[in-house]
């Protein structure tokens, strides 16, 4: 087990995952609802600039997952507290922890009712979500995995908009569903691997074809839904549409990374052979997704369905982008990850924004506003183009680098590329939709309603957005850094990868693609 | 003989400064005579950065400088050669003209949100200097969604159901052609050649000789209808659409800042990312000129027809935008001159009559040529201004378009294809058929009964001096070429 692991000398991911847990148990003891957001406020942002410190140590030339801690959980059954992170699982915990502060901060006026069962409710979730990304333990992973469900159910469940009850249930239900078939999966793993839940062991085996393909589809559907990939989605707007602001925010920017996440870390690299198997079919799902998602989005007057529908299209282009299986797919697809985050958490804050003023999430209210919120237009602006693949922002380093990914996947392979062509209408909706509802919000029509009341944007709320628009800029203009960070694992991934390509073409077992 | 590449920070400077003014426009936008005076005197610095350039770049010199490194061999970086330097001292010079144009034309009609229209103007001008500068096709990529971008406000500027219809058909047709082609086309280049960088000359091209060629063929094609705001039919229908706009902004947009975009950024990818030798293998050049002919032909044919002043000249500039592709397309070295000069040619003609129609609009409110019979006479500057410019469209001699007209004429003959000079002929019938009975009405039919014409007299003095000018220059680049000629012969060495 060692041999995949750079321990650290100190415990700074276990201080990430359980730092949010004692701010939860704090406040259990807090009656103030005012002290409850301070507390939460401070931890969380301990956390974020502790997850920085990651950012600093990490070692760009290995491919060993590093600040690793292992502990003994239960060892009857040989289940080990073991957490590390490697290029692929970095930038998503960074985020996951930057990202956490600015919910607080979101939620600080927009939460009016029990503040305090809703803040322990953000603190359990960042606890489960950092744990769902470094735990390198599969029954780690996968009691975090759903734990995650829980505070999130009830953030719909209680905090959540007029069919509340609806949402949260649907949610907690499709996600439950996909990942039963995960648990029979691991313990087929676990068999299999003498006994191990160790999740680096399981991987680059040559299992049998039949029983890899079993154990794909039983990742996907876990991991298919959470994305969520078309037409496994119709859970994500109902619970973007009723969720808060901050459950919202949480959901786009780093709950659908999980599903991908899970692509990455679990389906390439434990059933390769089933993923190469598989792939065209994965391939044509998220061009439907991308398609499907950007009509969609286009028809919607509800901003945040909107917004929703639009993730849709923007996981398509990360799937597309994970399973053509070259570095500068697989490369940009974490790329667009975090770019997703950025961009479409940055869209629910001001779509919050919209609401706490409003109280509408209809385009057609929020009509003109630009006039009397000429900052927060602004800043909108930029989020709307940077979600658009604007050139000069994030999104389009992302989608650009899937995009030529696409291209060379079916030119060196001495095809027309028919599959790159099919994702470019994605591109073009997506500027259809966000330019709409730019011009629905700052222009309108000639029959506005009236806003003169509104007032702009306070100075919480441009400490909010400012951030957002930082990383749109600098990921968008210098994506370097970030790469560097990614790029040894993913050249480890593809590296095994195509030596199993290589075994799966002397078994012929090669699909037309 | 590749020239000498000079890193200089000087182009950031000119980059910078449209962008530094719309920002102070922004900022100061309450105090009229402030916001004006920033638009004016960063227009005016723009304009001699430019020019400080020019002698460097005459010395076969390229100014260089890189931004930010996106990915391996996709950058956002700057350069000045020959050819950007046409545009550049295009857009920077008829930008000073403009503002002082605007001003007198936004508060003689008492127009609203006079500060967003500066603002966006400026940015539309950071654009154009972009794409102008660009040293790849990322970067003028960029650059021209900016100018999409930046100029719906303009466009949609009246805020009624009319100037929302115009602004967004605007939107809908430059951004879809630009995400359906444009953005496949780039990053499929950047796939086959492995960068996104222009060459140094026209001939060489930056694909490898044994790229697929149905592939090259095809991004061709995605290029030359990507940057629809070069008015190829059948993605034209934009142009006259936007018509909806102030006039400032027509002259604007139809002279220099955005259809000067898609014919500039459709020449550099023709010339810099496929060069004249993959386009001759290909055999691309030929049919592109005839299909570009339909447009030139039509469009005038449609012009004729057009009694509105502005819709007449909005179908001329989408005809004369394709003797620009056309001259490049011929592949000789007359004919690409002939192209590149008409960006400079048409420029200073169209933004002069564009200039006349909203003096004829300010002055005597008439959007109608019918109805200007006999204006001539109370508006003698004007009409004159819009006659010599007239010429210059039709390519009669003093004026700057016949220098355009005689080198396509050359070049068509060169590449033997008697169909291109044809079609030329043509059109530069058409073009006086319906351009020369405006002037001949204006100053010989009778005014029609009934008509009033004593209160009218010209435009006011900052209105008529811009188009004094900008006629003036016109003539002088007709009479004297060789100024401009030295960029465009610098160009096809």
């Amino acid at each position: 087990m060692d041999q995949h692991l750079v321990f650290s000398s100190f415990p700074i991911l276990s201080t990430l995952i359980f730092l949010p847990l004692v701010a939860a148990l704090i406040m259990l003891f807090v009656n103030s609802e005012r002290y409850c957001k301070y507390i939460s406020l401070c931890f969380t942002s301990v956390v974020a600039v502790l997850s920085l410190v990651l950012i600093v140590g990490f070692d760009t030339e290995t491919t060993k997952f590093q600040f690793a801690e292992k502990a003994v959980w239960i060892s009857s059954l040989d289940i080990n507290y073991v957490v590390g992170i490697d290029g692929i699982s970095i930038l998503l915990v960074v985020m996951t922890a930057l990202i956490m502060p600015f919910c607080i901060l979101a939620s600080w006026s927009y939460i009016k009712l029990r503040v305090k069962a809703f803040l322990i409710c953000l603190m359990v979730m960042e606890t489960a979500m950092i744990g769902v990304f470094v735990a390198l333990d599969f029954i780690l992973f996968y009691v975090l995995w759903e734990a995650m469900l829980i505070p999130m159910y009830l953030i719909i469940g209680i905090w959540g908009g007029p069919r509340k009850i609806y949402a949260s249930v649907k949610f907690f239900l499709y996600t439950l569903a996909g990942s039963i078939l995960l648990l029979v999966a691991i313990i087929w793993l676990y068999w299999q691997n003498e006994y191990s839940f160790f999740i680096p062991d399981m991987m680059w085996h040559h299992y049998a074809l039949g029983s890899q393909i079993l154990v794909f589809i039983a990742f996907f559907l876990a991991f298919a839904i959470k994305v969520p990939m078309f037409p496994f989605h119709t859970w994500l707007p109902a619970a973007h549409v009723e969720a808060p602001t901050a459950g919202s925010v949480i959901l786009a920017s780093i709950l659908l990374k999980m599903g991908t996440y899970g692509f990455l870390r679990f389906a390439l690299p434990i059933v390769p052979d089933a993923t190469y198997q598989l792939m065209p079919f994965v391939l044509w799902l998220s061009i439907a997704g991308i398609i499907y998602g950007g009509f969609t989005a286009l028809a919607q007057n509800d901003m945040k369905k909107l917004i929703a529908y639009s993730s849709v299209g923007h996981m398509g282009f990360v799937t597309l982008g994970i399973f053509i299986l070259n570095k500068q797919g697989i490369e940009g697809a974490i790329l667009q990850m975090i770019n997703h985050g950025v961009t479409t958490g940055a869209l629910f804050l001001c779509v919050g924004m919209i609401y706490e003023r409003t109280h509408s999430r209809e385009l057609s209210m929020a009509a003109g506003v630009g006039k009397y919120m000429p900052i927060f237009v602004t800043f909108l602006t930029f989020f709307s183009l940077a979600s658009l693949g604007f050139p000069g922002t994030n999104s389009f380093v992302g989608e650009f680098m899937i995009l030529a990914g696409t291209f060379q996947f079916d030119i060196e392979a001495g095809r027309f590329p028919w599959l790159a062509l099919a994702a470019i209408p994605g591109a073009l909706l997506a500027a259809a939709y966000m330019l709409r509802m730019l011009q629905r919000i700052i222009w309108g029509g000639v029959d506005n309603p009236d806003q003169s009341w509104i007032k702009d944007i306070n100075a919480r709320e441009i400490v909010i957005l400012a951030p957002f628009l930082f990383f749109v800029l600098w990921i968008g203009l210098s994506p370097g850094p970030f790469l560097d960070l990614i790029d040894a694992s993913v050249t480890d991934l593809l590296q095994n990868l195509t030596m199993h390509r290589t075994h799966s073409l002397s078994l012929n077992l090669m699909a037309p693609y | 003989m590749d020239p000498n590449i000079l890193p200089t920070s000087s182009l950031v400077i000119a980059l910078l400064i449209p962008l530094v003014g719309a920002i102070g426009v922004m900022l100061k936008g309450a105090h009229e005579n402030l916001r004006e005076a920033i638009s004016s005197v960063s227009s005016l610095i723009l304009l001699v950065t430019v020019g400080l350039m020019v002698p460097q770049v005459l010395k076969g010199n390229v100014l260089y400088c890189k931004l930010f490194e996106i990915l391996p061999n996709v950058t956002i970086a700057l350069r000045a050669d020959a050819m950007s330097m046409i545009f550049a001292l295009v857009a920077s010079s008829l930008w000073t003209i403009a503002v002082f144009y605007s001003m007198g034309y936004m508060r003689g009609l008492n127009e609203h949100a006079q500060t967003r229209f500066n603002a966006c103007f400026a940015l539309a001008i950071f654009g154009a200097i972009g794409v102008a500068f660009s040293d790849n096709l990322f970067t003028m990529y960029l650059f021209y969604e900016i100018v999409s971008v930046c100029t719906y406000p303009l466009v949609a500027h009246h805020q009624d159901k009319e100037g929302y219809d115009g602004g967004r058909k605007y939107l809908v047709y430059l951004t879809a052609t630009a995400k359906l082609f444009l953005l496949p086309a780039m990053i499929c280049i950047y796939v086959l050649t492995g960068t996104l960088d222009f060459s140094l000359n026209i001939s060489d091209g930056m694909f490898p000789a044994d790229v697929n060629k149905t592939l090259v063929i095809m991004l061709y094609v995605f290029c030359l209808f990507g940057f629809a705001k070069n008015g190829i039919m059948p993605f034209h229908h934009w142009l006259p659409g936007a018509m909806v706009a102030p006039t400032p902004v027509s002259a604007l947009l139809h002279a220099v800042a955005v259809v000067k975009v898609g014919v500039f950024c459709t020449t550099r990818v023709m010339l810099y990312t496929f060069g004249v030798d993959t386009m001759s293998a290909l055999n691309l050049g030929i049919p592109t000129a005839y299909f570009v002919s339909f447009t030139i032909l039509a469009a005038s044919i449609i012009a004729l027809s057009k009694d509105n002043l502005k819709a007449r000249l909005a179908y001329s500039t989408v005809s004369q935008l394709s003797y620009i592709i056309l001259g490049v397309a011929l592949l000789t070295i007359p004919g690409i001159q002939g192209g590149l000069i008409h960006i400079v040619n048409h420029g200073f003609a169209k933004i002069t009559l564009f200039f006349c129609a909203g003096a004829i609009y300010v002055a005597a409110h008439k959007k109608n040529i019918s109805e200007m019979e006999g204006l001539g006479k109370v508006m003698p500057v004007t009409f004159g201004a819009f006659g010599i410019a007239s010429l210059s469209m039709i390519g009669a001699p003093p004026v700057a378009g016949f220098v355009s007209k005689w080198n396509l004429l050359v070049g068509s003959i060169q590449a033997h294809q008697l169909g291109i000079l044809f079609v030329l002929l043509a059109s530069t019938l058409l073009n006086a058929a319906y351009f020369l009975p405006v002037t001949y009405r204006a100053f010989f039919a009778k005014p029609p009964a009934g008509a009033a014409y004593n209160g009218i007299k010209e435009a006011p003095l900052s209105m008529l001096i811009p188009i004094v000018i900008a006629c003036t220059i016109s003539v002088i680049i007709g009479i004297w070429p060789n100024f401009m000629m030295h960029f465009v012969k610098a160009v096809t060495g």
